[in-house]
């Protein structure tokens, strides 16, 4: 098994690799960097656990169904938001921090800081957790602000206004009218 | 001279009108009403005109002479970033970062080029919000200022402080200290138009979204990064089984 940092290393530099030389990508194409996205970093986000944290105390009442349909929902959600933060990416340089560890470690804190000028550098934090599948990312942190946290209020807000499908209903409109700017943005 | 009650009165009832509609209280934004509606102010004046002004002007001039003027700005700054450094008893990153604006300063053209950050001098973030936190004083409620956006009464205060020692609002020729404050202005604004983007895009409700990643970010500066962990509500209950 790959470890957590060199992981998330093999990773980012692949991933940002490929949009520096993909002209699609940098002229904006955003289905094919959302494609992208799918295939190589997907693969090591746990959105199941992420969801579960967003939604809190709601989740343990939710149907599997509702499950599901929660986590595909966030899921599109953050891909797409993701992408266009990769999107703004303009060769900044990578500072990869070492691990503090132990070797038994089952769930660590992978740090990398983004250096730019004239600013401080931007930390990217991702909370691992080891499983029988290798190490997935449960949190994302950037500049100390927690992805699953930030969400937390917004969606225990929606699930007690509107329950459960409320949030799920919340999402997917959330969800298609981002899809259709995107479209609009590509003319 | 108007009379202190007659201020105080509408004031009090927009902040009361405000508070009875929120739905869902957050203790850590007791005035949720009130600031929603300054929220609401400051976004129709970002859409309205500081949006615009600073796209016009990422449009305009080209990145290097962007990246000249937020350096300007950042070296300008990093005197003050210093106080704070010794302020909370840190005065190895206060050297750096007086260290950063002697060398930035010289060499780096008055600052328009950042060299001290590519020789391993990192810039910091200080201010004296975090400066009090540091100290030990609690946010207080959270608040949403005019124009100045998220906040918070510590911060407030700060902001307050901030002001009052920034060396570019000090400045004597007034014509010239008003072009700064607004290029610094327009600057910092374009900095953060992907950010605002992203909010856009990533958030149900982007005014709950940017209170709490506010307060998450305030934390995370006041400890440097390494906040000590806190318990989120309900962890007890487990919500990451199934």
């Amino acid at each position: 098994m790959m470890a957590p940092d060199a992981l998330v290393k093999k990773v980012t530099l692949e991933v940002v690799g490929i949009i520096k030389n993909d002209k699609d990508i940098r002229s904006g194409d955003r289905e094919k960097l959302i494609d992208l996205i799918g295939a190589k970093v997907l693969p090591h986000f746990d959105f199941q656990t992420m969801t579960a944290t967003a939604v809190g105390l709601g989740w343990r009442k939710a149907t599997p169904e509702q499950r599901a349909r929660l986590t595909e929902e966030f899921k599109t959600l953050l891909v797409r938001t993701y992408a266009s933060a990769l999107a703004a990416y303009s060769d900044q340089r990578f500072d990869f921090r070492p691990l503090h560890a132990r070797p038994s470690d089952t769930d660590v804190t992978v740090q990398v800081r983004v250096i730019q000028s004239g600013a401080q550098p931007i930390s990217i934090d991702y909370g691992m957790e080891k499983t029988s599948a290798g190490w997935k990312v449960y949190d994302v942190s950037v500049g100390g602000v927690s992805l699953v946290a930030n969400y937390r209020t917004e969606f225990g807000n929606l699930v007690r206004a509107e329950g459960i499908d409320g949030l799920i209903r919340n999402l997917h409109a959330k969800n298609e009218s981002l899809e259709r700017s995107g479209e609009q943005g590509k003319k | 001279m108007i009379s202190r009650s007659k201020l105080i009165l509408p004031a009090l009832a927009i902040l009361v009108a405000g508070c009875a509609s929120v739905q869902n209280p957050d203790p850590r934004d007791p005035f949720e009403g009130f600031n929603r509606a300054v929220y609401k102010f400051n976004d129709g004046f970002d859409r309205a005109i500081a949006k615009p002004v600073a796209t016009a002007y990422v449009k305009v001039t080209p990145g290097p002479v962007r990246t000249g003027v937020r350096n300007f700005f950042s070296n300008i700054a990093d005197v003050f970033i210093g106080v704070n450094n010794l302020l909370q008893g840190k005065p190895e990153e206060a050297l750096t970062d007086w260290g950063r604006f002697a060398f930035n300063t010289t060499f780096g053209f008055l600052g328009i080029a950042d060299w001290a950050t590519d020789m391993g001098l990192e810039k910091h973030d200080e201010d004296f919000g975090q400066t009090f936190g540091r100290w030990g004083a609690g946010t207080g409620p959270y608040l949403v200022l005019p124009f100045l956006g998220p906040s918070d009464v510590r911060d407030g205060v700060g902001t307050a402080f901030d002001m009052y020692t920034d060396p570019v609002s000090n400045r004597t020729p007034v014509d010239e200290r008003n072009s700064a404050i607004a290029l610094r202005l327009v600057s910092r604004r374009a900095d953060l138009l992907g950010a605002s983007r992203l909010l856009e895009q990533a958030a149900l409700d982007p005014y709950a979204f940017l209170r709490d990643a506010y307060l998450q970010r305030r934390r995370s500066l006041v400890y440097d990064g390494r906040p000590p962990r806190e318990r989120m509500p309900d962890e007890d209950a487990g919500p990451r089984g199934n």
